[in-house]
């Protein structure tokens, strides 16, 4: 390949400048995607640097951003001024996850993650969060040339399907609804909370074009003149009535159609109530990470995807035997952990974080299911409480995993109102700023926790670090900052490690079962290929996964050979990328041929996860090209996976065990 | 000191008792040949000079500045931060986090690998393995600084010249 540095350009997307486009106003986009609007949030000077130049080149409109609260402010001065945003993950100020369920709930615009850090676990945290892709630093041109298909991608699934409601030409229902009941100043209209674009949809020169191309036309261009579609913002009172809505359903059989007509606003469409749903679930699916043996209820709101996940939110247990095994526990640890792990279910969190040990101590030490220990308590709170006692309606990154364990064991079945409110509460919180934290919630769980956090903080500081919040105990926003910075260590330092994961980073475990979901990192100069291809062209150029602590591999747990597997792994293995080699074994690419192998500790155990197949996935299989992960996820093979991991993790236990 | 400060000292110095330093050592030199193998950059390198056009004539030396300046910034902390009595790994693994996906970013590649055995060794709260692992950081910090430097210098002279910086051609 040749390489022409004096000569630039001539990467970005075909066409010629972007015609004028005011923000909010008519939809006149000539040269699709060119003068897609970015915005770019790094802070890391020089990768925003380096982005900003790129996106440049591709002809977007790039605005750019060192701190994720200046983003959120900007989006929020601005709530049409931009169609995507691409994040890092770790950032000081605020965890890119975070700004993540924060655009999506109250802007509702698409975000591309990206980070330096491939690991398997903040890859799926990105998918779970909603992210419509994660992409790996160092980002190429390529990856970025094709973003525009997400915002593509999330319009047309928002816009009218023909179906039933409606076809366009006819100039069905819900566009002439939508007409009258669109005002100039959205902000007015309460009930429908449908912003003014729909004027300049409806009006703009294009409609009729539109109209009949809408039909599933899938061209490019109209397709993009269509994406000044009218975008609902969905009120704390819209988010409620949705919510009504769908209980009165039932969760499982709330279908669009069906809300949409209980709900009965006007100018409300059914793919609005669709897209809105879908995220809805996603919340709901998250909150409820339950652990097999609590099934029974949490089931109910999940779909059958999820309940494979179930077992693997409440990992606990298993975090403690990482954490023993890096030798970084000492021994009244080891024995608080013996006696957590004898207890302890066969459950592996989703990402390997600790973070739902707080919850799964309880499940250890009384492990009984249908006991709603919490649920009650917190259901009745819950009641009482107003809706927007959600934690300043700030979902944080991390939360949701972290919940998702501890929530496995707070609802009770069939206390859907309690997850509901939540999610009301969440969409609540979106409908101002970051919620003032002095919300007067009573905070239902404290009642609740409080017995349960002096054995974490005894046991786990880390943990309990985490759990200490209250707030955050069952709800989806929580404060994420009270987490992080709370510390209860009175034992190990490796939970210490542990909490890491919370604020600023996720500080990867060397065990990080977490979720194995096979993640595809995909070059732009390899053409993509299967994951399981991938899996093996990988595998084939090691000798063995050194930093593979937790893999039955490596049966000597001794602290030096744990340290040195790195020494002798380097010399016989073979340069390749070590993030791939860590997180995914996945090949890499060419830019790093060179890998230091002796890196990422056990990340890669999850290598072993043959039994993954990839699964196309939400984020489609689209030309995301260069750096961009895909991650399919197979559930039940992960599941599988999962379960296989934690056999090897309750054998490396007792080996360790023994030998302290 | 805090309980916890002294228990992570504990861990510490009980580690280092198992772990044989010299082994520490062995692992980073057996990685410090790899790095010499490899190139001082990369082609993520060349994919800044493409962005570089006569709109951005500088953009390639603009970049690799900034990453200079942060860079330094980043080292700077890590030491300060490796010298504490008690290391907060909290802190410096953010650091290294950043310095991997900058480094990785212009291209210097061997700074970037150098990394991700720092990344390692903080995981594994390795106190001399970190120490290690930022000598040599620095170490290649400080070559692909002076590389590039010099290459600035041969382009501003044969610019300077009246001539043009010649196309690279290079099979990736």
């Amino acid at each position: 390949m040749m390489m022409n540095p004096s000569q630039g350009r001539g990467l970005g997307s075909g066409g010629g400048s972007s015609s004028g486009r005011n923000k909010g106003g008519e939809a006149v986009v000539e040269m699709f995607p060119s003068g897609l609007r970015v915005l770019v949030v790094d802070d890391d000077p020089t990768c925003l640097m380096i982005l900003e130049r790129m996106l440049r080149t591709c002809l977007y409109e790039v605005t750019k951003c060192n701190r994720a609260e200046m983003a959120l402010s900007l989006l929020r001065k601005n709530k049409h001024g931009f169609d995507i945003v691409i994040s890092d993950v770790h950032m000081p100020d605020m965890d890119g996850f975070k700004l993540l369920e924060h655009v999506g709930l109250e802007m509702d615009l698409p975000v591309i993650m990206m980070s330096a850090d491939d690991s398997k676990s903040v890859v799926l945290k990105g998918v779970t969060h909603g992210a419509v892709d994660y992409l790996i630093k160092p980002v190429r041109m390529e990856a970025l040339k094709n973003i525009w298909q997400h915002v593509v991608r999330k319009r047309r699934s928002e816009w009218s399907v023909p179906e039933h409601s409606g076809s366009i030409e006819e100039t069905g229902q819900h566009h002439q609804q939508r007409g009258p009941a669109v005002s100039e100043d959205a902000a007015d209209d309460n009930a429908s909370s449908v912003n003014n674009e729909g004027n300049n949809w409806r009006s703009s020169s294009n409609n009729s074009r539109k109209r009949k191309e809408e039909e599933g036309d899938e061209q490019g261009d109209e397709d993009a003149s269509n994406l000044k579609k009218p975008r609902v913002v969905w009120s704390v009172e819209l988010h409620q009535q949705f919510v009504a809505a769908v209980n009165q359903l039932g969760v499982e059989k709330a279908v669009p159609k069906k809300i949409l007509e209980l709900m009965n606003v006007p100018g409300l469409t059914r793919e609005n109530v669709a897209s809105h749903l879908q995220k809805y679930r996603i919340y709901l699916r998250r909150l409820g990470g339950v652990s097999q043996h609590q099934g029974n209820l949490n089931n109910s709101f999940m779909t059958g995807q999820d309940a494979s996940f179930g077992p693997l939110s409440s990992l606990n247990g298993f975090d403690l035997q990482a954490l023993a095994v890096t030798g970084q526990l000492p021994a009244q640890s080891l024995a608080q952990l013996q006696a957590a792990g004898l207890g302890r279910p066969a459950m592996v969190s989703k990402s390997g974080l600790p973070v739902s040990s707080v919850v799964d101590e309880r499940s250890i030490f009384s492990f009984d299911n249908s006991k709603p220990r919490f649920g009650d308590g917190i259901g009745g709170h819950q009641t009482q409480q107003p809706q927007m006692n959600l934690l300043h309606g700030v979902p944080t990154g991390m939360e949701p995993r972290q919940l998702a364990g501890l929530q496995q064991q707070l609802p009770v079945g069939g206390n859907r109102m309690s997850i509901q409110q939540q999610i009301a509460a969440v969409r609540a919180g979106h409908s101002g700023m970051l919620m003032p934290q002095q919300q007067p919630f009573p905070r239902g769980p404290p009642s609740i926790r409080q017995p349960m956090l002096p054995n974490r903080i005894t046991e786990r500081s880390g943990f309990s670090g985490r759990s200490s919040v209250p707030e955050s105990s069952r709800v989806l926003p929580t404060s994420y900052t009270n987490l992080a910075t709370q510390q209860h260590s009175s034992t190990s330092v490796a939970f210490n490690s542990f909490q890491q994961e919370l604020p600023v980073n996720s500080f990867p475990l060397p065990s990080a079962p977490g979720l194995s979901v096979p993640a595809q990192v995909r070059k732009p100069l390899s053409s993509s290929s299967s994951y399981q291809e991938e899996v093996n062209s990988s595998e084939a150029g090691f000798t063995a996964p050194s930093y593979d602590m937790f893999s039955n591999r490596h049966n000597d747990w001794d602290l030096r050979s744990i340290a040195f597997d790195s020494h002798q792994d380097a010399e016989s293995v073979a340069f390749s990328n070590s993030e791939a080699f860590s997180s995914s074994s996945m090949s890499r690419d060419n830019n790093n041929n060179a890998t230091v192998a002796a890196t990422d500790l056990g990340r890669n155990q999850q290598q072993t996860l043959s039994g993954m197949v990839p699964h196309h996935q939400v984020y489609g299989n689209g030309g995301g090209g260069g750096s961009s992960v895909r991650v399919k996820s197979e559930r039940d093979t992960a599941a599988m996976a999962f379960h296989e991991q934690y056999s090897n993790q309750e054998d490396l236990m007792s080996a360790l065990l023994k030998q302290v | 000191m805090e309980l916890v400060q002294m228990q992570k000292s504990l861990q510490d110095y009980t580690k280092s008792l198992f772990l044989d330093n010299l082994k520490v050592e062995e692992s980073v030199l057996g990685v410090i040949q790899k790095l010499e193998f490899m190139g001082v950059l990369d082609s993520q390198f060349l994919q800044l000079q493409q962005l570089q056009d006569e709109s951005n004539p500088h953009f390639v030396s603009q970049v690799v500045t900034l990453f200079f300046q942060d860079s330094d910034r980043i080292l700077n902390d890590l030491s300060l931060s490796l010298d504490q009595q008690v290391v907060d790994f909290k802190k410096v693994y953010p650091h290294v986090h950043q310095l991997k996906g900058s480094s990785s970013s212009i291209g210097a590649q061997r700074v970037k690998n150098a990394c991700v055995v720092f990344r390692s060794f903080c995981e594994q709260q390795n106190v001399e393995g970190c120490h290690r692992c930022l000598q040599q950081v620095k170490k290649e910090y400080y070559l692909v600084k002076n590389r590039l430097e010099t290459l600035f210098k041969l382009e501003q002279q044969i610019v300077a010249s009246g001539g043009m910086i010649p196309a690279m051609e290079l099979g990736f």
